[in-house]
């Protein structure tokens, strides 16, 4: 098993589809989409199978490969994988091909739609593998490509505006990251996440910068950190999220919340943090207070739309900063409670997996709206929508109750843990969270009243159909998974509990 | 034969497995659907009462059988069953009344097209609150407790195709999420301080000595014990799942659900569920009572709350038109009382209280759901009247749950139930005030019991409904006919002569006290009985209403003040203009802040980029470029001067040729470039 490149496989199997795509120009659509969905499959294929390779009891990078790619630059091709990539490998498993799915029947430009996505697929992975900044930055920016054209030419009316908004702002960020990283180059002479992460552990990263002027360890900590902050993003950085979700075309809001949203707290959790756990904690209350802020304006921003797509995004924001907020509490608390600490980390764990799932179920679920609208997604636009099509109704209220966090569905147990950690190291901070949990059941409810409950009207008024054997291949299986981690969330929390432990005994400052 | 404790996760589990059935019966499948339900629920009915005889083998015992859920950091996360005489009785009462209901429900529900949908959702209210009831972990019954949420939201929505149905449920919903999160602060401070939400695990569990020692030593900086604190906000919970005011505004609306659901809501589960929580965490709420040097006891606020819920229920219900809005004040009443026995210290009473209520209050609503069936879907008191005589069976049994609820003495069981919580109110050291409002509800209790059943059962039919409206069929009375025996019966197992229930509660005998202890009480409360009837029968069953316009006669002498009551003090107006109010203001402000600030700061950076780019390229044309342009500009006037020799004309180009050939010779040979 060790001698096959196995991460590299998860990496590059969606990118040789996509280079599949590119060589046939002469594929037809439904060829096109078919070779895109299976090479889509192919990371929840590996990502299983990787799965059953790894050893669980273990907190260290497993499945490593490493190989000397810049001499010059002491650059390695390092991947390796801990429970936390596990975790987002599997769930960009399943999200990517719901994604596609969920666009499946869009007949503008197939292959190349198949194709960008893919492209974006492998680049998503390859962050979450990556252990040396330079490909892992590779990765990174390259991800923004196709995502912006996945924006721009499958888009909604305003997708050129958003799709702009959303890659000139990104790269805002990543550009200050990347200087952070010249100048930690210049200090250390390497780039690897591990190699970092020791030194940082040491002492001597932030020495080392300081040798270089004394302002460059906050310098680089506030660059990488804005890097990352505009990608979860991190409340103020979140302008260009709603439009770009909303704009974006089904298949690739899916994606941007199920899968891109994590790139950032991942960065947030794989780098920041590890590397600047000081100046973290020294940061940390004024970030409590921006989590806090997406907690609750993203919660109450969700309140006033009336496009549900927008709901829907800012609810992504809501949810993200839970994630967040978790992490800042550990960074802010600087105190040895380990078992609060321990429960905010799996909880935000959870969160990113949970999240993905329901909020990706929920754009599906809109999109399925749109699709038998022709193209309307207002709150107002439907009603009586489950008299119609109870079916369908039914499995977007799985989506909708795992999304506000229902006992019983995946939602709950990562905010619970969340929660229970932040109560335990910063309790304020838990019960000003609290409003957002209740903002997120009052929209939640209010979007369900509206389109489902009521009489007949609007695009529900005519011919309204129940749920496709297309939505059902994709709903019934999300719902399942719902029902099954919200029962069993041993099945997600063994694979990163030990990392889990190590980092709430090693990594406090 | 016993149930071990280890195998008391099939009482819930038999009815959620009935709801999965349910919930995958196509609608053709009625049979199925129903007779899972009912069968899944008469089979954890005989599991309950196995389980019950199993918890009485030592009452004083907590029976556990914990488990690991899933790993967390360095230890575990564990849940877990618990089996006490508390919960077994509870069990026990959920099941039976629940498939009274069921049963019922196979009548009343019969011409509905969700049919299966219904059975599916009644299982699942089911199976969640008797989760709640045998949880061992404050999670476990923290996540059952969601999920009677869940239900009640989705029974109390069936008729989501109604507007108000919908509305009413999502109103149910938020309500109860507000207490809510007040139990999950509650939950997860109690979780911080003593590191398991287990209640009983061998002595390491939050509600035995060692935890509650720790948390009642430990206070606030406003002196407030910790354990004070927790069991406040466990109470937010209760406050808003047992309709306590002020977030009982929820109640009354669930009636927009079919009434086999407001029986059930009303009456075996989700209301009782708040009480049964504090019950379950009564050593947490009253760990801080041998404390002296504290501002305030967890129990006062509980018996406050109470005994406001329980005066104002019955004043509400005094002028409520609707049978079920009446019925439905009666519940947040009589919630009162339970939450009032609570706080006086007596969780026993409001135990006792809780199970008797079930039954008489299952009763009338069942009873309720039978006229309005025989009225077709007339739900107005003003427009039934003289429904006695035609729905006979009906009439006599709703008349004992009447007269439970209204307390008469000696036959009824809510007489003695409530005997038990005035006695304890009576006892207690702090106040009489709770004692007063409790006598004071005793009443108008039995005041708004007759008028409603005078108004529905006597003098003439005011309509076409109540005129030709039939007795329903017997899968409607059967039920309704045990419940009526069993409202009577059930009051004897507490009797102060023979106070069975209690020293099997407790697990501790209990001295039958004589009929003399407490016997001014009783007799004082007998009379206010008496009086409330008396009042109620001289007002509307003396001259019975003619019309259905005709006033109330309370109406005509207080026309403000009955408007007032009968639009509920005007609380839901109230919590429109505040809460409501604040909610959308903060939405707006959110939205707003997200359109003009953060996004005019990253446009207004967006435009500052646009204006560089101005600049820079304006710098280009005219620095930078400017000198090529001159240069270009130049080079394009010589072309010109150049241009004009070429003039097509081979000749010329020829002697151009020669001259330059002969310019060329001369400069060779002339050794210029050699």
């Amino acid at each position: 098993m060790n001698a096959f490149p196995w991460l590299s496989a998860i990496v590059f199997t969606p990118w040789i589809g996509a280079l599949i795509l590119a060589l046939l120009p002469k594929l037809s659509p439904a060829a096109s989409r078919g070779l895109a969905l299976l090479f889509s499959f192919s990371t929840l294929a590996f990502g299983l199978l990787a799965a059953s390779g790894f050893n669980a009891s273990q907190a260290g990078y497993q499945l490593v490969e490493q190989h000397r790619w810049i001499s010059s630059l002491n650059v390695d091709y390092h991947l390796g994988l801990d429970g936390m990539s596990l975790l987002l490998v599997l769930l960009t498993g399943i999200v990517s091909p719901a994604g596609l799915l969920a666009s499946w029947r869009d007949e503008r430009d197939t292959r190349l739609f198949g194709l960008f996505f893919l492209l974006l697929q492998g680049a998503a992975l390859g962050v979450f593998l990556a252990l040396d900044f330079f490909p892992w930055f590779l990765f990174w920016e390259l991800s923004l490509v196709p995502a912006f054209f996945l924006i721009k030419l499958w888009g909604g009316p305003g997708a050129t505006r958003a799709a702009y908004q959303f890659v000139v702002y990104t790269i805002g960020g990543s550009a200050f990251m990347l200087m952070g990283f010249a100048a930690i180059y210049a200090a250390t002479g390497t780039l690897s996440f591990v190699q970092l992460g020791q030194l940082a552990a040491q002492g001597q990263l932030v020495a080392k910068l300081s040798s270089l002027s004394g302002f460059w360890p906050t310098a680089v900590f506030l660059g990488v950190f804005l890097g990352l902050a505009v990608k979860v993003p991190l409340f103020p950085f979140h302008s260009w999220l709603p439009p770009a979700y909303a704009e974006a075309p089904t298949g690739g809001s899916m994606f941007l919340t199920g899968v891109m949203s994590k790139m950032g707290v991942y960065g947030f959790l794989r780098i920041l943090w590890p590397l600047f756990p000081t100046q973290l904690h020294a940061a940390a209350q004024p970030l409590l207070w921006l989590a806090l802020g997406g907690v609750v304006f993203g919660a109450f921003a969700a309140m006033r739309q009336t496009d549900l797509k927008r709901m829907v995004a800012y609810s992504s924001i809501n949810h993200l900063s839970y994630c967040l907020l978790a992490l800042f509490a550990v960074a802010a608390a600087g105190t040895t409670n380990t078992a609060a600490t321990s429960s905010a980390l799996s909880g935000a764990l959870l969160q990113m997996f949970n999240h993905g799932l329901s909020a990706s179920a929920l754009f599906f679920c809109v999109g399925a709206l749109e699709a038998r609208s022709g193209g309307l997604r207002g709150l107002n636009d439907f009603g009586g929508a489950r008299t119609a099509a109870p079916v369908f109704a039914g499995l977007c209220g799985f989506a909708m109750f795992s999304s506000l966090g229902l006992p019983g569905l995946n939602g709950f147990i990562g905010e619970f843990l969340i929660f229970r950690g932040v109560w335990g190291l910063t309790p304020w901070a838990a019960a000003v969270g609290c409003l957002g949990l209740f903002a997120t059941a009052l929209f939640l409810l209010t979007f369900w009243q509206r389109v489902f409950h009521g009489p007949r009207k609007g695009a529900v008024a005519g011919e309204f159909a129940d749920a496709s054997k297309l939505e059902l291949t994709v709903l019934v299986p999300l719902a399942a998974l719902m029902l099954l981690f919200g029962l069993l969330p041993q099945l997600l929390v063994g694979l990163f509990n030990p990392l889990v432990a190590t980092w709430a005994s090693h990594l406090l400052p | 034969m016993n149930l071990p404790v280890q195998l008391l996760w099939l009482i819930p589990a038999l009815p959620l497995v009935a709801a999965g059935i349910g919930a995958l019966t196509p609608r053709g499948g009625r049979p199925i659907a129903a007779g899972a339900a009912i069968a899944a629920l008469i089979g954890s009915f005989i599991l309950s009462c196995l389980a019950l005889k199993t918890a009485l083998v030592d009452p004083a015992a907590h029976l556990t059988a914990n488990f690991s859920w899933f790993d967390l950091g360095t230890g575990t996360f564990r849940l877990g069953w618990l089996l006490d005489p508390l919960n077994a009785f509870m069990c026990v009462m959920v099941t039976f009344v629940g498939t009274l209901i069921f049963i019922f429900s196979l009548g009343y529900m019969k011409e509905d097209a969700n049919f299966t949908r219904f059975f599916c959702f009644l299982s699942l209210f089911a199976a969640a609150m008797l989760g709640i009831v045998v949880a061992n972990s404050l999670l476990l019954l923290f996540v059952s407790w969601e999920l009677v949420g869940l239900a009640s939201y989705l029974l109390i929505g069936f008729w989501f195709h109604k507007p108000e149905a919908a509305a009413a449920a999502k109103k149910a919903f938020i309500t109860t999420r507000i207490g809510d999160l007040g139990l999950l602060l509650g939950m997860l401070w109690l979780y911080d301080r003593t590191g398991t939400l287990l209640f009983f695990d061998n002595g390491a569990g939050c509600l035995e000595a060692g935890a509650l020692a720790g948390l009642s030593s430990a206070t606030l900086c406003s002196g407030l014990a910790v354990s004070t604190a927790i069991g406040l906000l466990i109470f937010c919970g209760a406050v808003g799942k047992s309709g306590q005011f002020p977030l009982h505004v929820w109640l009354p609306d669930a009636m927009e659900g079919p009434t086999p659901v407001s029986a059930l809501i009303h009456a075996a589960t989700m209301v009782a569920a708040g009480v049964f929580l504090v019950a379950r965490v009564y050593p947490l709420m009253s760990a801080d009572q041998a404390l002296t040097n504290v501002p305030l006891h967890a129990l006062t606020v509980v018996a406050a709350i109470g005994a406001i819920t329980a005066l104002m229920g019955a004043v509400i219900a005094v002028a409520q038109n609707d049978i079920k809005r009446v019925l439905a004040f009666s519940t947040v009443s009589q919630l009162g009382y339970m939450m009032l026995a609570l706080g006086v210290g007596s969780w026993v009473a409001a135990i006792f209280h809780l199970l008797t209520h079930a039954f008489f209050k299952a009763l009338l609503f069942l009873g309720a759901g039978s006229v309005i069936h025989a009225a077709h879907h007339e739900q107005d008191i003003r427009q039934l009247g003289g429904l006695g005589p035609k729905l006979k069976v009906t009439f006599a049994t709703f008349a004992v749950g009447m007269l439970a609820l209204a307390g008469f003495p000696f036959l009824f069981s809510g007489f003695w139930s409530k005997e038990a919580i005035l006695h304890a109110a009576e006892g207690w050291e702090v106040s009489h005030l709770p004692l007063i409002a409790g006598l004071i509800a005793v009443v108008l209790t039995a005041f708004y019991m007759t008028r409603l059943v005078s108004e529905t059962f006597f003098g003439h039919g005011r309509s076409h409904a109540s005129e030709h409206a039939h007795e329903s069929p017997a899968v409607m009375t059967v039920p309704l006919a045990i419940l009526a025996a069993c409202s009577v019966l059930i009051g004897f197992v507490g009797t102060p002569a023979w106070p069975w229930l209690q020293s099997q509660l407790t697990g501790e005998p209990v001295h039958p006290h004589g009929w003399f202890e407490g016997a001014g009480l009783m007799m004082l409360s007998i009379l206010l009985v008496a009086f409330g009837i008396g009042a109620g029968l001289a007002i509307y069953a003396r001259r019975t209403r003619v019309t259905a316009s005709q006033r109330d006669p309370i109406e005509a002498k207080a026309p403000s003040l009955f408007a007032f009551l009968g639009a509920r003090m005007k609380l839901d107006e109230l919590y429109a203009a505040t809460v409501g109010k604040v909610n959308s203001a903060l939405a707006v402000v959110s939205d707003g802040l997200d359109r003009y600030v953060w996004a005019g700061i990253v446009n207004f950076l967006g435009r500052l980029g646009e204006f560089a780019g101005v600049v820079y390229r304006e710098a280009d044309e005219e620095g930078l470029n400017g000198g090529f342009d001159t240069g270009s500009e130049t080079l394009r006037e010589a072309g010109k001067v150049y241009s004009r020799s070429q003039t097509g004309d081979a000749h010329a180009y020829l002697r151009a040729l020669a001259v330059g050939f002969v310019v060329l010779v001369l400069v060779i040979t002339l050794g210029g470039l050699r």
